[in-house]
């Protein structure tokens, strides 16, 4: 069982210098939960990878693929139509179709990809029971450290984040 | 004064003329947004109510207009055999002009780092995405055949027929649904966060659950903020082509035919323009009315309605020379035919809205020329009504005049708009005003997860 200690700052500097000596502490950080994207903080936390792009590239290149391939089987092979000599397979004219559904497909493998990776929708989770985690929503910067479950160790690191101006800390098992 | 001395001052940085310092403060930020639609007893919806009830109004005068296209036909409208498309298509193509600025201040706005677009881009995308189901009405009930409209998607049927993938006609069938689609999605995502602000926020049982259950359970941990901002630039990404498309499609719809006027190269470049142009003049309006509203001079300053005037005033001169560059077609290639358009144009029985047409999209807005124009608000607001009766006027003459000056003068026939055209016009600016009242009151009109990041560099600067 690992203790996780919550640390809420108000601020993002405070929250910031926190997160710089913890880590450089030697103690690891487990996440973080901000009001806003805060980029600085990633590097200090376990890697971060999201696939989006790539999916969405392969999603809309592949739906661009099949609408083309629709208008290419309908128009050259299932129903030929001359109309005024013109080419039935009239590429020009059969991009428009492909290029939005591609980008609308694109849009919703992006969207899925999102909730994959951040493993949403979960609408309980243990962390809303915390007493002021809502805040993270709002305006303060919550800290999440793994500390020495007992003894000196903890205390130190408790001892550390309140000089910094940690307005909470809260002590969570996991 | 305050404000406007405040936006003009010299040495502002670029992130200070955005807030005023009384909104530097994320609760401060939070409460102002959240406030109105989490503590609604403390506001006062009188205002509200009766644009509601007026709009509900209109509406209904809408819905009775479709009813009775659907039984008794177009003909109820002044469209004849000669000027086939009136007031519907004209409403169409203006309403998705209007619905392609949101993602445009949205979309571009955050790809090329205009941190302005904080405050503005949620209402924006709000705007875009009711005027684009607005305009995809439109095609709709003109079809005369409205039941058949599922013919413009290829499924297999015993008549083994496809849609015709060559025409300009079903291009805009999939530009529209794609783009409401994903306006619906890049909106949303955008709002993901707030929903989780606004969970949090909520004292009372039902509101958090809604919220709640909208938040998706949304906690601000680094892999979510990770995921969701290259997502959020990604769509951007895609967004601007699929925008610029959206309305190229729809200048193809006249530029690929053969009537005089409609045979211009010039047309998409030009739609798209125009739309950016209605659009922002649309978003201005709305802006001072949120920012009367709720109260949110602090957030949408002085400063906002000076930038958006610029881009007016550049979008405006555009549309002076794409005026001009029609004419000089017309009298450069010699047809006769174009060349009595042109002069149909400017002398013909639609001359007075022509000149009305010019004077509101061209000449007006040249007044954003200075500085003491572009911030007075009121100024701003009333040159952008103006504009957008232009666009209005712009948009119904391109159907008007190239329809009713064909190239047989037997065919020459005018356009006499008839009640049910009026009702078509006004009844859905009346079902605009009903969703996005709606929207005002459910939904979080300014992004508070994007003006906290504004604010916070702000303090860091």
């Amino acid at each position: 069982m690992t203790c996780l200690l919550l640390a809420q700052f108000s601020d993002r500097a405070h929250f910031l210098t926190a997160a710089r000596r913890m880590h450089d502490a030697g103690h690891r950080l487990r996440d973080a939960f901000t009001p806003f994207p805060v980029e600085e903080i990633l590097d200090l936390l376990p890697q971060h990878r999201s696939h989006s792009r790539v999916v969405m590239f392969v999603a809309g290149i592949g739906m661009a693929a099949i609408a083309y391939g629709l208008e290419y089987f309908s128009a050259v092979t299932n129903y030929p139509y001359n109309s005024g000599g013109r080419p039935l397979d009239a590429w020009p004219a059969f991009m428009l179709v492909p290029f939005a559904t591609g980008i609308l497909v694109a849009a919703v493998a992006g969207f899925t990809t999102l909730l994959v990776e951040t493993g949403l929708p979960r609408l309980h989770h243990p962390l809303f029971a915390v007493d002021g985690f809502e805040r993270a929503s709002q305006d303060h910067f919550i800290l999440a450290i793994e500390a020495p479950p007992i003894g000196e160790g903890k205390h130190r690191v408790v001892g550390m984040l309140r000089d910094i101006g940690a307005a909470r800390i809260q002590e969570i098992e996991r | 004064m305050t404000m406007v001395a405040v936006a003009g001052r010299e040495g502002a940085s670029e992130v200070e003329r955005w807030t005023l310092p009384s909104a530097r403060d994320f609760e401060t930020v939070n409460a102002l947004i959240a406030a109105p639609l989490l503590e609604r007893g403390s506001w006062s919806w009188r205002v509200w109510w009766t644009a509601f009830v007026v709009s509900v109004a209109l509406t209904t005068v809408f819905l009775i207009m479709i009813f009775m296209v659907f039984t008794r036909g177009i003909g109820i409208w002044g469209v004849n055999t000669t000027v086939v498309w009136g007031f519907a298509i004209a409403d169409y193509v203006w309403w998705i002009g209007i619905g392609n600025a949101g993602t445009l201040i949205s979309a571009m706005l955050l790809l090329m780092r205009q941190k302005w677009r904080a405050s503005t881009n949620r209402f924006a995308e709000a705007m875009t995405l009711f005027a684009a189901t607005i305009a995809g009405i439109f095609p709709i009930i003109h079809m005369g055949r409205p039941l058949y409209w599922y013919w413009l998607t290829p499924y297999p049927n015993t008549m083994h027929l496809w849609p015709q993938w060559r025409s300009a006609l079903i291009w805009d069938f999939w530009a529209i649904l794609s783009y409401i689609l994903f306006s619906i999605l890049f909106w949303y995502v955008g709002l993901i966060p707030d929903f989780a602000t606004m969970r949090d926020r909520a004292r009372t049982k039902a509101p958090r659950a809604i919220y709640g259950a909208l938040a998706l359970g949304w906690r601000g941990a680094a892999q979510h903020w990770y995921v969701y901002e290259r997502l959020h630039i990604a769509l951007a990404c895609l967004g601007v082509p699929l925008v610029v498309s959206l309305h190229s499609v729809v200048g193809m719809d006249f530029a690929a035919s053969l009537m005089p006027g409609w045979q211009e190269t010039i047309f998409p470049p030009y739609f798209v323009v125009g739309a950016m142009y209605s659009g922002f003049a649309m978003v201005v309006c709305l802006a001072a009315l949120v920012r009367w509203g709720f109260r949110m001079e602090s957030l949408i300053t002085v400063a906002h309605f000076d930038v958006i005037a610029k881009v007016m005033l550049t979008a405006a001169i555009v549309m002076g020379v794409s005026y001009a560059t029609e004419w000089f077609n017309a009298w450069y290639g010699g047809d006769p035919t174009d060349r009595k358009l042109v002069a149909f144009e400017f002398t013909g029985a639609y001359a007075p809205m022509f000149w009305t047409m010019l004077a509101c999209n061209v000449a007006i807005p040249q007044a954003f020329w200075f500085s003491a124009v572009r911030q007075r608000i009121s100024a701003v607001f009333l040159i952008s009504v103006l504009i957008n009766i232009g666009m209005w006027f712009e948009r119904i003459l391109i159907i008007w005049n190239t329809l009713s000056h064909d190239y047989t003068p037997s065919m020459w026939r005018l356009f006499i708009p008839t009640f049910w055209d009026w009702v078509t016009t006004f009844g859905s600016l009346g079902l605009f005003a009903v969703m996005y009242l709606v929207f005002v009151r459910l939904i979080p009109v300014v992004s508070m997860h994007e003006v906290r990041r504004l604010i916070a560099e702000e303090r860091s600067s």
